[in-house]
């Protein structure tokens, strides 16, 4: 890549021109060009998202070409635009020792999305995280209940409309 | 609200062709063998482990929902309070993913006194780790030795910060201050004599037969699993995967130093400890590096509009002073973006998620600690061995509950 580390590539096309040679862009090329609605490659770290119903797909995918290891997962509350959620997947390769990024954009209204746990059983906590922190469910996840707030919370503490002293 | 699916723990039916009644039990979350406040519901069959669920949140203080009403600097003295054994883990990880953001060059200076802070920082958590691993297994003198090292680190720490545990000693852009003069001096007479130190632990605890009968084969995890499950570090090493972000993604300076990777393959509470005791080794080589090799000029990064300038310029410099008061009382803007920067902890793999929309505080600060994901595996390690043989694992796998719960 050398040069392009430097450079900011926005877009799909100007990543998928500046980068052909990517193992996970040009998987998830070869699998869907259609699943890949935007790329971005920005301070050294490649953003590709995907469309929402995908994602266990895309996650699959990137996988098998070689980026092995699930490292984060979590979200960002962007109230009020629309769709409201943003899901960032971190995903560390061992092989090519570098680390992407999936993002995925949820509605507001009635969070879901496909859970990856079947790919990597390790998104189990990062998930139920979410889902208690965000209120965003996961389908297809084993357990999905609360991990961090007691079981009987009213609310969903990291959403921007979730006042920082808790509702009274 | 959205609604809960899945089963409540206590709950939970028998496991299938279990001929017995099994029965549950509740361990924690004020257990001495713990670590902090976790709390594990265990279905055994008489001795035998059959499911194990972890309870955590009881540390939970919204460290992340707290970052976004304060400003970006005033987040480093949070990020201490997340895994309280590691603090300048913790500022390093940070300080770099908002350096990131910020597109800043950080003088070499200040990321060698950085390395070397953050390696005594991993000897300090090694530390911890032997001493109350092998308290749990029952070898109650390991503790004090170790606790007399650790005491020392904390003294340095105090000396070059002037606080023994939360220490907030990087700053976004550099370092706090100039390190006192006799710093090196000390960290150098600490090292000199810390090797024999490692091998009287290991005297007291490698030829022992109780401990080594404890760990020997005990809390097995495949390879495979330690990537399924997203373990990482010293835990993941220890089966097999030969990994190390310090040397396969180098971050502040850390490729210009020769280390060795310790990995081991047998997976179980054994290669964990053998690798740990290994990672101390390594640590007092980048150390001895990084004092030998310390180079000279400012330890802090030159934007003034970022970076608090020096007490003495501040006093006389009227360009200093409103940088100053601009700084700390409406922060500074930060370009809109995503970052993250992920560090080799003590722990493992420790990641700063930094989410800015341009304005002077961060819209999400996510942080990935290593013992949350590592905590996942616990159920895999234990299953099917002796309830006895949980408590052993649990010391293996060296979790912090301030860094799980945050």
């Amino acid at each position: 890549m050398g040069e392009a580390l430097q450079s900011t590539l926005a877009g799909k096309q100007a990543v998928l021109e500046g980068l052909p040679e990517h193992p996970a862009v040009k998987a998830i090329n070869v699998w869907n060009p259609d699943a890949l609605i935007g790329a971005l490659f920005d301070r050294g770290e490649l953003t590709l998202t995907i469309v929402p119903e995908a994602i266990r797909a895309a996650a699959a995918t990137v996988q098998t070409a070689g980026y092995n290891a699930f490292e984060d997962m979590t979200a960002v509350d962007w109230f009020p635009s629309e769709p409201r959620f943003q899901l960032s997947y971190h995903i560390l390769s061992h092989r090519y020792k570098e680390r992407i990024r999936l993002r995925v954009m949820v509605s507001g209204t009635d969070p879901a999305v496909e859970s990856i746990t079947s790919v990597w059983p390790g998104s189990n906590y990062y998930e139920r995280e979410v889902f208690d922190l965000f209120g965003i469910r996961f389908d297809g996840h084993p357990n999905l209940r609360r991990i961090l707030m007691p079981e009987d919370w009213v609310g969903h503490p990291l959403r921007k409309d979730y006042p920082v002293e808790g509702y009274r | 609200m959205v609604e809960s699916v899945g089963t409540p723990i206590l709950q939970a039916p028998p496991a299938e062709g279990a001929k017995d009644q099994h029965m549950v039990l509740n361990m924690g979350p004020q257990h001495p063998s713990t670590h902090g406040v976790l709390r594990l519901v265990l279905e055994i069959d008489g001795e035998i482990v059959v499911r194990l669920y972890p309870e955590i949140g009881y540390l939970h203080t919204g460290i992340e929902k707290t970052c976004e009403a304060k400003f970006y600097q005033q987040v480093v003295p949070l990020t201490d309070r997340v895994d309280y054994l590691g603090p300048m883990a913790n500022n390093l990880c940070y300080c770099l993913a908002v350096e990131k953001l910020l597109q800043l060059d950080i003088p070499e200076r200040a990321q060698w006194i950085r390395v070397l802070l953050t390696e005594l920082t991993r000897l300090n958590s090694h530390l911890i780790w032997l001493g109350t691993h092998a308290m749990d297994i029952g070898a109650l003198t390991v503790f004090l030795y170790t606790f007399r090292e650790r005491e020392e680190i904390l003294r340095i720490f105090e000396s070059v910060s002037g606080q023994r545990m939360m220490t907030s000693y990087f700053r976004i852009g550099g370092l706090a201050m100039e390190p006192p003069l006799d710093l090196f001096d000390r960290i150098q007479a600490f090292i000199k004599t810390f090797p024999e130190k490692i091998d009287e632990y290991s005297n007291l605890l490698t030829g022992n037969p109780i401990f080594r009968n404890r760990l020997k084969g005990v809390g097995y995890l495949s390879p495979e699993d330690a990537v399924a499950l997203a373990v990482t570090g010293p835990t993941m090493r220890a089966s097999g995967i030969d990994f190390d972000l310090r040397r396969d993604m180098p971050y502040s300076g850390y490729e210009k130093f020769q280390f060795r990777v310790p990995t081991r393959t047998e997976g179980d509470c054994w290669a964990r400890y053998v690798v740990r005791l290994d990672e101390m080794r390594e640590s007092i080589g980048i150390i001895q590096q990084a004092l030998d090799g310390m180079p000279g000029g400012p330890i802090k990064a030159d934007a003034p509009k970022i970076v608090l300038p020096d007490r003495e310029k501040m006093k006389t410099q009227m360009e200093a002073l409103i940088h100053h008061f601009k700084i700390v009382t409406e922060g500074f803007n930060v370009p809109a973006g995503e970052v993250y920067q992920g560090i080799e902890s003590g722990h493992g793999q420790m990641g700063y998620y930094v989410v800015s929309d341009g304005t002077a505080k961060p819209y999400r600060v996510h942080m990935r600690y290593p013992g949350f994901a590592t905590l996942q595996a616990l159920e895999t390690m234990c299953k099917g061995r002796m309830l006895a043989d949980v408590v052993a694992v649990i010391g293996s796998i060296d979790i912090v509950l301030g860094e799980i719960d945050r």
